[in-house]
């Protein structure tokens, strides 16, 4: 690659490739992405904020760092941008949220720390569904994100900016949380790759919370590969989260080039019944022959819990939620109400208006299950649940290595299709949500088109820790189609 | 109708850790306003508690000396509730698996006199929990400032049975409580400082009754003594109403301490639903059984066994004893002294009366004179005692150059050298003089020829004073009595 015009078409491997052998400066790379944001979010409206100056002094220390041949790491000088959930020292962090409008998050997340670290150019704000609460981006305060594939579409949410971003190549690299499918859904929508971790994997210290018991940080790109890499920098033990898990990371870059021999994976039965769109499951289909001729034994598995996993997730998530978002007062760092007259004025209209719609939905959703005389009921019953779900998982896994199953039971749709009807746009989730309730790692990839052209995804689910082993299954496809490579017209 | 009081207490003591419960922030009293503070404390989006190990363990320790039921697991709850001191607007505590359960206090009623044992008894306790701290509010006209330097201090509550049945039985129980916990060094307890705080659920019934009347909770309690005067004009308040044909409604009251009377807070009706559910943030904590072992053998004895052994052991008697049992360090002190000395009881009444005037006074000049480095060395007190006991001094000489040797860090002997107040004990000058008191006063001498027993002391009198109090007590007597009933 010469022509430098192009620079943000490449992916995080071949930006660390052209570095590394001096075809372009960190400087070059991220002011090539900063025209390219220029150029086209206007359209695509991925980016809730970046900072320009602060980028090109962090691309200008990783030239420095190059010249004198200290870099820190593979991905010295690639940028990464964050889902504006995640903490960045001086930069805002708005959730989405009019009520975090004004608040500058004066702390790092333990993985911005990582990406710097490493040397990353920590880039831009990416747009999400207020308090990632959402699945098309819609419910962003600051206006929706565009489906880079068709903008009249949703990219899919909560990490709608981070995964049109990618798809735009606005980004080579960014990072998402997916706390029921915010990661997966929106990359399968969006035609890129996208991958929740084990929950534990990677540190929640800095990630503003949805639903602590569920949320996880994790990676959006185009290839498998970046994915690895990316994963790689951000895993570990954080003594600043409790529920961070103190086993060691393996390096998952190097693991998927190691030579990996077909194995075993389960195809649940009760995620290919009614509801998927034909399209979606034409591609799966396909999907599954391509590893049936690469050796790999696909067999069918049960997983019969799989209907409760939205009314469990919808208890859980929003009983926690109701309880992390109440910091949000208007006494403090968030935007405090005109209108108030008293305390408790403070609190219900900073309230009622900082937060939108769904936000207070969940919340009030979410106390109610907490009440007295309905806990255990709705809360008690729902952990319960989980652990049933929980089992049904772990029994699969002992037949199969993976699971694979669509992502998203419909591509991308269209704006205001399902914004009125939260069950409709709740469903949207199904195939995503019971990895989150079960904790364990899940990767989309993306594996085919629509006949209009939209980009549907696979998921690839793993076992607890074993991202080595889901990940190397997932390159094994991703190498040879590449469909993360195919770029929308803009 | 007569009516008793029932009242039960939840009493929150502040734990003396380094650090906060959740977060790695000192904890301190009297730093400028929200200083010991970081996005944890402040409650930022983002950020997350971790909990504090060393507030597990003094919670254990709190546990084995109270005698509770360590938990093999406890967990953690939030309680969730929107008040401006919480930055959070829920605060980490524990619901429904405390750290400790059941548990007893040992409390002692005043006895007949200040010199005289009363009766003991032991309290219930109900439960014991760890929780974090709010911050504090203070209002003005037209605004309410918060400083966040307390919130998240990690916090003990003891919450007790509905076992207490007055006023006076508050007051012994709450003192106890604070020797128990200084005394182990769980916390200064300091109440002016907000160490502890207390609340009290209070009802009334008639006596010779069982069921429990509506209870009351009163707040604002803020010192001792205002635990005592509010449950006292509590039960008046309710005894009053039920005299009057009213009834007791459930509430939440406040204790004014200035008007002396209480207001009501809120009514049930009022009261929060808590939405408890556990913290997912945290996780569940294992107590491991070999963990509370460590922590029992290494246990301070409680205030009231170190009382019963000091005074059935070593023969001290009560009133040294109850000055001495709720002060570790004072103990500790004295046992130290007692150990190099053959009269224990009087090392007691020298620690608790003399020694402990001195450091008071020094307190007042300057801060924090700890026992230490106290001036006087509890081997340098000792050494005095034995110069009493052994006739080398006198009480009333050795009283008088204590204060110089904790002025000084003098030593006694180099003291009594210096200044050559050594006992007078040579017999023959001690005669001339007793011989010379005799003629000196013939009155007292047949006074005490004729049966007077207390005329003889007139004489020793004038001894003591020819000999500016050297003169050996006991020869002065023996010699007198020889002379004066041959």
């Amino acid at each position: 690659m010469t022509d430098h015009s192009e620079i943000f078409t490449l992916t995080g491997s071949e930006l660390s490739d052209g570095l590394a052998s001096g075809q372009f400066s960190s400087e070059e790379v991220t002011k090539s992405y900063l025209s390219r944001i220029k150029e086209v979010d206007d359209k695509v409206h991925a980016f809730l904020s970046y900072d320009e100056e602060d980028m090109l002094d962090q691309a200008k220390s990783s030239d420095q760092r190059r010249a004198s041949g200290k870099i820190l790491g593979p991905l010295d000088g690639v940028p990464v941008c964050l889902k504006d959930v995640i903490s960045a020292k001086g930069q805002p962090l708005t959730a989405a949220s009019k009520i975090l409008e004004k608040y500058r998050s004066p702390y790092d997340a333990t993985v911005t720390i990582k990406l710097k670290k490493a040397g990353v150019v920590v880039g831009g704000r990416l747009n999400l569904d207020e308090f990632a609460m959402g699945s098309s981006t819609e419910n962003s305060a600051y206006g929706p994100t565009c489906n880079p594939w068709d903008l009249g579409r949703v990219p899919g949410g909560s990490s709608g900016g981070s995964s049109a971003a990618v798809a735009a190549r606005e980004a080579p690299l960014t990072l998402g949380s997916d706390t029921g499918g915010s990661i997966r859904q929106p990359a399968s929508l969006c035609g890129v790759v996208g991958m929740k971790p084990t929950y534990g994997r990677v540190s929640r210290y800095g990630l503003a919370a949805f639903a602590s018991s569920l949320d996880q940080i994790g990676p959006f790109s185009q290839t498998v590969e970046d994915t690895a890499q990316l994963l790689e920098i951000i895993s570990g033990h954080d003594p600043l989260d409790s529920t961070s898990y103190p086993t060691p990371v393996p390096s998952f870059s190097n693991e998927i080039r190691q030579p990996f021999k077909p194995c075993k994976l389960g195809l649940p039965k009760e995620f290919f019944g009614t509801g998927m769109d034909d399209d979606v499951r034409k591609s799966i289909e396909q999907s599954i022959q391509w590893y049936r001729d690469k050796g790999y034994e696909l067999v069918e598995i049960s997983l019969p819990t799989t209907e409760l996993s939205i009314p469990v997730y919808y208890v859980i998530a929003t009983a926690e939620a109701s309880s992390n978002l109440a910091r949000y007062d208007g006494i403090r760092y968030t935007s405090r109400s005109e209108h108030a007259e008293n305390a408790i004025d403070v609190y219900a209209k900073s309230r009622g208006e900082g937060f939108g719609e769904e936000v207070k939905r969940r919340c009030i959703l979410g106390a109610y299950g907490l009440s007295s005389g309905y806990y255990d009921a709705y809360y008690l019953r729902a952990q319960k649940t989980r652990t049933l779900i929980r089992n049904d998982f772990d029994k699969a896994f002992e037949q199969v290595d993976a699971i694979l199953t669509p992502t998203s039971p419909t591509p991308a749709f269209k704006f205001g299709e399902k914004s009125e009807d939260p069950i409709s746009m709740y469903l949207s989730d199904i195939y995503t949500i019971s990895t989150n309730l079960a904790g364990l790692p899940g990767i989309s990839i993306p594996c085919g088109f629509t006949e209009n052209g939209l980009p549907i995804g696979m998921q690839l689910i793993g076992q607890a820790f074993e991202e080595g082993k889901l990940l190397s299954i997932a390159h094994d496809y991703d190498r040879e189609l590449q469909l993360g490579r195919s770029q929308p017209s803009l | 109708m007569d009516y008793e009081a029932v009242i039960g207490l939840e009493v929150h003591v502040q734990l003396n850790t380094k650090s906060k419960m959740f977060t790695r922030v000192s904890t301190g009293f009297g730093k400028s306003p929200n200083t010991l503070t970081n996005p944890v404390v402040l409650g930022l989006p983002g950020a997350l508690p971790v909990m504090n190990r060393d507030a597990i363990e003094k919670s254990i320790k709190v546990g084995l000396l109270l005698s509770c039921k360590i938990a093999e697991v406890c967990k953690w709850d939030r309680k969730n509730y929107f008040y401006p001191d919480m930055p959070k607007n829920y605060q980490i505590s524990q619901f429904d698996q405390p750290i400790c359960e059941g548990g007893e206090v040992e409390i002692e009623m005043p006895g007949d006199s200040p010199s005289e044992i009363g009766s003991h008894r032991i309290v219930q306790l109900t439960r014991i929990h760890l929780e974090e701290d709010v911050g504090k509010l203070t209002h003005y006209e037209s605004d309410s400032l918060v400083d966040y330097n307390r919130a998240g201090c990690p916090l003990l509550e003891i919450v007790s049975e509905p076992d207490l049945y007055s006023p006076e039985e508050v007051f012994a129980y709450l003192t106890s409580l604070r020797n128990s916990l200084v005394s182990a060094e769980i916390s200064p307890c300091d109440m002016e400082k907000g160490q502890l705080r207390c609340d009290a659920n209070i009802s009334i019934r008639p006596v010779g009754t069982s069921t429990l009347g509506t209870k009351v909770e009163l707040k604002n309690l803020n010192t001792i003594s205002g635990v005592k005067n509010g449950v006292e004009y509590e039960i008046r308040r309710q005894t009053k109403a039920l005299n009057e044909g009213e009834t007791i409604i459930q509430e939440t009251r406040r204790w004014n301490p200035d008007q002396k009377y209480t207001t009501p807070m809120r009514t049930k009706e009022m009261a929060h639903d808590y939405r408890y559910f556990p913290d997912p943030d945290l996780m569940p904590v294992k107590i491991d059984p070999e963990w509370v072992n460590r922590i029992s053998k290494d246990l301070p004895e409680k205030p009231f066994d170190k009382q019963r052994r000091y005074m059935e052991e070593m023969n001290i008697p009560y009133t040294s004893t109850s000055a001495l049992c709720g002060d570790r360090p004072l103990c500790e002190y004295f046992e130290k002294a007692a150990s190099h000395c053959s009269a224990p009881s009087k090392v007691a009444n020298w620690v608790v009366n003399d020694l402990l005037r001195e450091v008071s006074h020094s307190e007042k000049d300057q801060q924090g004179v700890n026992l230490e480095n106290c001036p006087v060395s509890p081997e340098s007190l000792a050494e005095l005692v034995n110069l009493i006991e052994d006739g080398v001094v006198s009480n009333n000489v050795a009283k008088e150059i204590f204060p110089e040797m904790y002025a000084s860090r003098k030593s006694a002997k180099t003291l009594i050298a210096e200044k050559g107040l050594e006992m007078k004990s040579d017999g023959d000058e001690i005669e001339t003089l007793c011989a010379q008191a005799i003629s000196n006063d013939p009155d007292a001498a047949d006074k005490f020829r004729g049966g007077k027993e207390g005329a003889i002391n007139a004489l020793k009198g004038s001894v003591m004073k020819a000999t500016r109090g050297q003169a050996n007590p006991k020869i002065v007597d023996e010699t007198l009595r020889r002379l004066l009933l041959p």
